[in-house]
């Protein structure tokens, strides 16, 4: 029983692998395509002008405030109605980041706006410019506070992408699917799929503990 | 050097700075006190357009401007003048993820894009002028209160400045280190270099200024020779700010 099981993972090993690099590939366009966006609604939130502010205030309120699977929904099914067509992946692809923008974007608006005003000041004093400042002073300082968040974040995306299957899009949960309806071992597809999305968090939470160690080395060191 | 023409302030309405006029020339310390809320920081702050002036004009060397018209058009104007202009904060604000050096070095390598090499040469020797050599690589907080006050005084150093501000320098420190401070700013002082010291510490204004000048209420009540002007005030506020510093008898 176990022998066949084990045989039946091994058999399915390069369906569920390649589902996984779907997976892959949705979690960092997603993470790296939300972090672009988010870090733009940041700055508008922050430091744009009136309306730009209302937008993104809007935008954030929207996308967060909406389930997920309904927002792919609505870019799959309910685009082409609109007459814009989009493949499965692209069209995940394009939920994940907009979906992921609204979440970073308030993790970076909260790390930005943590920062002392004196840091502001001392670059000022210098004769730097704002963005020299946001650069060189603010970021560098904000990421150490936006990292824990963001690597939740990115986790939680990692394990978000198993929605992409409703849209069509062959990644990790998928492939189990498609596995057990042809084979009827539900429990032991769905257990090796589970045990692959942990495997790729645990190597997310990995990095982001490397990340935060490197971002708060000078707390550390003499 | 510095010349200031009916500087005001108000925050919400309420007049902080009701025009003040102040100059300074070339190789002059001259010390600004007054009790706290009259108005001295403020003054100090607007003097690089830290603070937005609600009117008035600022000139250092060639550099005006002119806080009568809209300071928008005048922010290149603004960042020139600050280039010429150090400045010296209560509390430090190092920026807490660069060391020492490069702290020091941040303003001639971004601002004025000056070669790293030669960005940290002179970071070094400034480093060494205030006390700090073999601290290079370290980060603020392995500091002291008055070694980063060190660090900081030596950034606004590097930007070679014609004139350097200083608000309450040691007000932020523990007792025992006051000294390592007021001494480095001394050494300034003996260098004959220009510059303008908001402080709560009356035997070092005294002692290293060329002129005070007593702030009240947002106006300048009295200036003179510092040593003058704390042992023979003209006017009665000065008198009693002076004595509730020194105690009575003076």
């Amino acid at each position: 029983m176990i022998e066949t099981s084990l045989q039946l993972v091994l058999d399915s090993a390069p369906f569920l692998l390649k589902g996984a690099v779907y997976t892959i590939v949705l979690s960092i366009g997603g993470m790296f395509f939300g972090l672009l966006l988010g870090f733009v609604l940041a700055l508008s939130r922050l430091y744009g002008v009136a309306p730009l502010r209302g937008l993104a205030r809007v935008y954030v309120s929207f996308f967060r405030g909406t389930p997920l699977l309904v927002q792919l929904f609505m870019i799959y099914y309910g685009l082409p109605q609109l007459g814009i067509q989009l493949e499965p992946l692209p069209a995940a692809l394009i939920g994940f980041s907009l979906n992921m923008a609204a979440y970073t974007s308030e993790i970076l608006r909260g790390a930005i706006a943590s920062i002392d005003r004196g840091q502001w000041e001392a670059a000022a004093s210098i004769g730097m410019t704002r963005t020299q400042t946001l650069y060189r002073a603010i970021l560098p300082q904000a990421a150490r506070t936006a990292l824990p968040p963001l690597g939740n974040s990115f986790i939680s995306l990692v394990k978000d992408t198993a929605l992409a299957a409703t849209i069509q899009v062959p990644e990790l949960f998928r492939q189990a699917q498609l596995i057990t309806a042809r084979t009827f071992e539900i429990f032991t597809m769905y257990l090796a799929a589970a045990l692959l999305y942990w495997a790729l968090a645990s190597v997310l939470a990995y990095g982001q503990g490397r990340l935060e160690a490197r971002a708060n080395r000078h707390e550390l060191d003499s | 050097m510095i010349s200031v023409r009916n500087l005001k302030k108000a925050f919400q309405g309420h007049e902080v700075l009701k025009g003040i006029d102040l100059e300074v020339s070339a190789g002059e310390v001259v010390a600004i006190i007054g009790p706290s809320g009259s108005g001295k920081t403020t003054l100090l702050r607007c003097l690089n357009l830290l603070e937005t002036p609600s009117g008035g004009r600022i000139r250092v060397g060639d550099i005006e401007v002119d806080a009568d018209r809209p300071l928008k058009p005048q922010q290149a104007l603004i960042r020139q003048l600050r280039q010429h202009v150090g400045f010296v904060f209560q509390n430090f604000n190092l920026f807490p993820h660069r060391t020492a050096l490069e702290n020091v070095i941040e303003g001639p390598l971004v601002v004025k894009k000056e070669p790293r090499a030669q960005a940290e040469e002179r970071g070094r020797a400034l480093l060494a002028k205030v006390g700090l050599a073999g601290r290079e690589n370290a980060y603020p907080k392995r500091l002291s209160g008055g070694q980063q006050q060190r660090v900081a005084i030596a950034r606004a150093l590097a930007m070679q400045p014609d004139v350097i501000l200083f608000d309450e320098p040691t007000s932020a420190l523990d007792p025992e280190l006051v000294g390592e401070v007021l001494s480095t700013i001394r050494s300034l002082a003996e260098e004959r270099r220009t510059m303008v010291i908001v402080t709560h510490e009356m035997s070092f204004a005294r002692d290293v200024a060329n002129r005070a000048v007593f702030i009240d209420q947002g106006l300048i009540v009295e200036q003179g020779p510092a040593r003058e002007l704390f042992s023979a005030p003209r006017e009665e506020r000065t008198r009693q700010f002076l004595r509730k510093f020194l105690g009575t008898g003076h």
